[in-house]
């Protein structure tokens, strides 16, 4: 037997995964509490105790591990135009696995600067302008931060005819230049720059965030975990030279603070009559929703959906409903038990959270008349035809309702503005294993893919 | 060091779907030694603008083929001067008004309006890359 353990540092637990490579499936899965203030490995002894007694002794020829410990990877950036290399900024950090904690554009003020300095980023991507555009504002910009006491990692990947001016006024802090993520108008390289930011995570903040000692025991690679995550995603609907993927596929990912959607598609319009409109997206695209999760951001779920909406779905009064938001807000580690009224009220939540979180990813259409005739105006990705919708997290795999909650996901004739897959199937990741298979992908991805098609729990067509 | 290009952006103002001509003058100035911004059909003034601030442009050129270009570029200038691309040259061609007007009339309009240049129907795009030369301060071979 070959068996590789795969970590996730989670910022409450710590998961591990055992797999065989040989047989290609589970060994077994395990979680502990994570106590990041104190020691990391308390955590970890404690999981791989756990997981012991579900494997036996077992030797691990590979380990790998990803983090989203101590507020993952924390970033801010900084651009020209916000719909443009503000976009295209973020974007790339996201898609990098990071935590966006403030987007800015323009020059940066003196106010800026105080919130990012109390922001204390792991790293700040400073971009601006196309090449050959504006150099003015990411000059600016540099100036701002080298006359500050910033001490976090700048990335520079804006304007190439600006980039190694700004290196040089940021002389004496730790800098990086990247290509940038804008070379052209509409045209996006966001590759490199987030290259780059995983291997500063890597180099940097693992150390500083308590993980080295952690370190020893792997054999390689740390990436964050929303980064392992797209991986996985990626893997599944790209495949692999020698096995297919499922194709296209959305993945939604409801936690507790926020929900992560994912997309592989290229969404762009299906018909001449439609004119696309603002930055094209990339094929794999990630987006995070900070104020949609099942407990730290409960309210925001509430406020999207508004109370009657949750009213409805979950069968309960808007008074009972305050009431059991209360007692989740004073004990966020809140569990449903079956058949109760919380049971329906995360049914409720998850459903909202769903709806909103793709609805947000998911690009838009809006019909206009012009002398031609009816004309399509599309803005950001149409996912109508994407066939595979991936879900995971809490709310979504530790319920039987998990297809009535993943059907909020489609379109709807209510809201055909919003191109969300009108049809779809769905696989359910009721062991929480895509983390470690991104990670299992970085060196294994065949038996990586062959072990996602087998373990994730598929469901026929919903519509 | 390579010498900068200049850089147009362009694109057809308004509800106005007409792609033919937009992709003629991209093109065009592309050949005439420009180095072109395209923004295709339907741009807003919002888009002219956040194109220029991003490319450091030299000069918008806004093209309407469905006559109601006056309604659109009404306004333009103002905003360019507020997202602070002062003094931008705006040049403006096609069927850019409905019925049978005088041109000169019309020409008068849109430079009170903030326009630097505006063009009847049937310009050749040479005659606006001359214009744009002119504009810009360039000699003939787009240096």
């Amino acid at each position: 037997m070959k068996a590789v353990l795969l970590i996730d540092f989670g910022s409450t637990y710590t998961k591990l995964t055992a797999v065989d490579l040989d047989r290609e499936e589970l060994l077994g899965t395990a979680s502990s509490f994570t106590t990041i203030e104190t020691d990391v490995n308390d955590g970890l002894t404690r999981a791989l105790a756990a997981l012991r007694e579900q494997t036996g002794e077992v030797q691990y020829t590979e380990t790998y591990a990803c983090s989203s410990a101590a507020g993952g990877l924390r970033m801010v950036t900084s651009g020209l135009v916000p719909e443009l290399t503000g976009e295209a900024a973020k974007l790339a950090s996201l898609g990098a696995g990071a935590k966006v904690v403030g987007i800015y554009a323009f020059q940066l003020t003196e106010d800026d600067l105080e919130e990012i300095l109390a922001s204390k980023p792991d790293i700040f991507l400073l971009v601006g302008g196309t090449d050959g555009g504006n150099t003015a504002c990411i000059l600016h910009n540099a100036r701002v931060l080298a006359a500050s006491d910033a001490d976090f990692p700048i990335v520079i990947a804006g304007n190439r005819t600006a980039a190694r001016e700004c290196e040089r006024i940021l002389a004496g802090k730790e800098v990086y230049v990247c290509p940038n993520v804008m070379p052209r108008f509409g045209v996006l390289n966001v590759e490199p720059t987030q290259k780059k930011i995983r291997e500063i995570f890597l180099e940097r903040i693992i150390r500083a965030k308590g993980l080295s000692a952690a370190q020893e025991l792997l054999s390689d690679i740390m990436m964050p975990t929303p980064s392992a995550v797209l991986a996985a995603m990626e893997l599944l609907s790209n495949g692999t030279a020698c096995e297919s993927g499922i194709g296209e596929l959305v993945g939604v990912d409801v936690g507790g603070a926020t929900t992560d959607v994912y997309s592989i598609a290229d969404g762009m319009p299906e018909h001449m009559n439609t004119v696309y409109k603002g930055l094209p997206e990339p094929h794999s695209k990630r987006t995070v929703e900070g104020d949609i999760g099942m407990r730290y951001s409960i309210g925001g779920i509430i406020e999207a959906a508004g109370i009657d909406k949750i009213a409805a779905l979950s069968g309960l009064s808007p008074a009972r409903i305050t009431e059991l938001v209360a007692l989740i807000k004073a004990d966020k580690s809140t569990v449903p038990i079956e058949n109760g009224d919380l049971e329906a009220l995360d049914f409720a939540l998850a459903s909202s959270a769903v709806l909103e979180a793709v609805k947000r990813h998911a690009g838009s259409i809006y019909e206009t008349y012009t002398m031609m005739g009816q004309t399509f105006v599309q803005e950001g990705k149409n996912l109508t035809h994407v066939k595979n919708i991936v879900v995971t997290g809490g709310s979504l795999i530790h319920t039987k309702r998990t297809a009535q909650i993943v059907s909020h996901a489609l379109y709807s004739p209510s809201d055909p503005a919003s191109l969300r897959p009108k049809q779809a199937n769905t696989w359910v990741d009721r062991h929480y294993i895509l983390a470690a298979m991104g990670l299992l992908s970085t060196h294994h991805p065949d038996a990586a893919l062959r072990i996602m098609k087998k373990e994730l729990e598929y469901h026929g067509d919903s519509e | 060091m390579e010498k900068k290009k200049k850089v147009l952006v362009i694109g057809v103002i308004g509800a106005d779907v007409h792609a033919v001509g937009n992709k003629i003058l991209y093109h065009a100035f592309t050949q005439a030694g420009f180095d072109v911004v395209n923004l295709g059909v339907m741009v807003s003034q919002e888009e002219y603008i956040a194109a220029a601030i991003e490319s450091d442009a030299d000069a918008i050129v806004v093209s309407s083929l469905y006559g109601q270009g006056e309604l659109d570029c009404r306004g333009l200038r103002e905003k360019c001067d507020e997202a602070g691309l002062h003094g931008i040259p705006l040049v403006v061609g096609g069927n850019i008004v409905i019925g049978k007007q005088r041109f000169e009339d019309v020409e008068k309009r849109f430079i009170a309006m903030g326009f630097d240049r505006a063009f009847p129907p049937g310009t050749t795009p040479e005659t606006t890359i001359e214009a744009l030369y002119e504009l810009l301060g360039m000699n003939g071979d787009g240096e």
